[in-house]
């Protein structure tokens, strides 16, 4: 009777032998979780750092110091900020669509946004290869019009566009569908028009998400190397972007180098991330 | 609703128009390149290619890295995800942001780290050296760097998740007498186990797609390190471009039939979502 009453009295009416092994499995699990995280994820990132910038400025200076190291990273920073320009556009508007319109092939336009979560992004290259290629009518088309698209950097804004797209989309998706259509009914019926309404009522409840998103699509471009490395041709200077200099850095055995121009790409994404996480917790925080 | 909409019309098709151009020229007619590309020089170039012993090794090498980082993510993103939820302490906040750590890492950069902490010289080589454990240019490095990548997947689906059901449940199974086992096994799993499926499907398919990290630390060794991507890479370099289409064919053909899971997953947990 007495034991079942203690049990009864839920977590205080714990024994002081049962709460000891309770708080030592918390201890245990928070341990793995530390240990885990820890080893994997923060020694790694530590470790690219230090190999970097561990004997000050001296190796980013040199790994720095030649011309096709700025352009490798000016390039990877334009590629990425017209990749996120456009899927922030583009990404908006996909996202408007599958909520707001019913149109046959709705749920099947939805699955096709997603497919760059699943395609390997190296796959996402050769499909960009076998489309602009020479031996494709699309391929030769383009070039009887005099446009290359393969080995010059509209091919890099492809292939990052390609892989981003489901970003945008998936952030500014869940806003719109809770966001009420009362308010836009009363603006149209105040008699503003649709793209008024749309600039006054609708940008302002999604333009968080808008920017949260676009910022992860331009840290994901900064890294990305699986769709572009076949398609961008890789010339220094003109279409070599800076994690296929990392990798060439790497097998040219110059790691310190690498891990210099690492840490710069990193430091450009790690900022942004931090800025979204900040931006998704202030959109979160009211509800 | 139609005479809300009617006006706006015109505008609509443009709108719905500019979206399909938009995917269907990023990814629908580069899939459809893709297919008629790989089956174009006929049949027996797709089973020369996929019964050659290079392929066949690269197959099974993707298969073993996905299986292992799979139940690694999830064990591990469970026990994370449930102290980052049920637990409050000091440095909390500061793993929470480790966990999004991967998302903000290239591959490449990945692959780096374990070049300077296991390469020639690296921090932790001499340990393993002096132990006889290769571990760069080698499946264990592969599988580290796989990892790495995959870590935020099953936790930044299992977090909300768990945030959601709280204490109650799990109180109460506690108090009925059910032992710590119990409770998660017949109560926080099965709460879970959408949002878990859900992770595991997005880990494994960046599992199978991992190029940028591995492509450093597998040394490309050709039938020894080589995984099914870097065999994509390797046979595009050297000019063997059928086999690279037949391969990156078979991959993109997997991937779709994960997304198809991936989106019955969504629709199950969006379902129970609405339920509870």
């Amino acid at each position: 009777m007495g034991s079942a009453a203690q049990t009864l009295g839920g977590r205080s009416g714990l024994r002081s032998s049962q709460r000891t092994a309770a708080s030592l499995r918390h201890l245990a699990l928070r341990g793995a979780a530390v240990v885990y995280l820890g080893l994997l994820v923060a020694l790694p990132v530590v470790a690219v750092v230090t190999k970097g910038f561990g004997d000050g400025l001296g190796t980013f200076r040199d790994a720095m110091a030649t011309p096709a190291a700025w352009a490798a990273v000016r390039l990877t920073l334009w590629t990425s900020t017209v990749a996120a320009g456009l899927n922030a556009v583009m990404g908006t508007l996909l996202a408007w669509v599958l909520v707001r319109y019913r149109f046959p092939g709705r749920r099947l336009l939805s699955t096709v946004v997603d497919l760059p979560l699943a395609i390997p992004t190296l796959v996402t290259g050769v499909m960009i290869l076998a489309l602009y290629g020479p031996n494709s009518i699309f391929g030769r088309f383009l070039d009887d019009l005099g446009i290359r698209v393969l080995f010059t950097p509209i091919a890099i804004v492809i292939a990052l566009c390609t892989v981003t797209l489901p970003l945008v989309v998936r952030n500014v998706q869940p806003v719109l569908q809770e966001l009420d259509t009362a308010e836009e009914e009363a603006a149209a019926t105040l008699g503003a028009g649709p793209r008024t309404t749309f600039r006054r009522v609708v940008f302002p409840a999604i333009r968080s998400a808008v920017v949260a998103g676009t910022l992860l699509t331009f840290s994901r471009c900064l890294g990305e190397i699986g769709s572009v490395i076949l398609v961008a041709g890789n010339i220094p200077k003109k279409t070599l972007t800076a994690p296929v200099f990392i990798f060439q850095l790497t097998s040219q055995f110059k790691p310190a180098e690498a891990a210099s121009v690492a840490t710069l790409l990193f430091a450009f994404s790690f900022v942004l991330v931090l800025v979204t996480s900040r931006l998704i917790a202030r959109k979160e925080a009211p509800v | 609703m139609s005479a809300v909409a009617t006006p706006k019309v015109r505008g609509r098709g443009w709108l719905l128009a500019a979206c399909l151009l938009w995917v269907g020229m990023l990814l629908l007619v580069p899939l459809v390149g893709i297919v008629i590309t790989a089956l174009e020089p006929g049949i027996h170039v797709v089973t020369e290619t996929l019964s050659s012993p290079d392929v066949i090794h690269a197959l099974q090498l993707t298969a073993v890295i996905t299986v292992i980082s799979v139940v690694v993510t999830a064990l591990f993103g469970v026990v994370v995800a449930w102290v980052l939820v049920r637990q409050r302490f000091w440095g909390r906040a500061l793993m929470n942001a480790t966990v999004d750590l991967p998302f903000a890492l290239s591959p490449v950069t990945v692959g780096l780290a374990a070049l300077v902490l296991f390469g020639p010289g690296g921090w932790l080589a001499s340990f393993f050296e002096s132990r006889g454990i290769q571990i760069i240019f080698a499946l264990p490095s592969m599988i580290l760097v796989t990892v790495f990548i995959c870590v935020p997947f099953t936790i930044r689906e299992v977090v909300p998740v768990l945030e959601e059901i709280g204490l109650d449940e799990e109180d109460a199974s506690r108090t009925l007498g059910a032992s710590v086992w119990q409770t998660f096994f017949r109560v926080t799993l099965p709460n879970i186990r959408w949002a878990l499926a859900y992770g595991v499907a997005l880990t494994t398919a960046r599992a199978i797609g991992e190029i940028g990290a591995v492509l450093i630390v597998s040394g490309l060794l050709q039938g020894k390190t080589e995984t099914a991507t870097l065999f994509i890479f390797r046979a595009y370099e050297e000019r063997q471009v059928p086999a690279a289409y037949v391969v990156a064919l078979l991959l993109a053909a997997v991937s779709v039939t994960l997304l198809v899971v991936i989106e019955f997953l969504l629709h199950r947990q969006e379902r129970e979502g609405t339920r509870t």
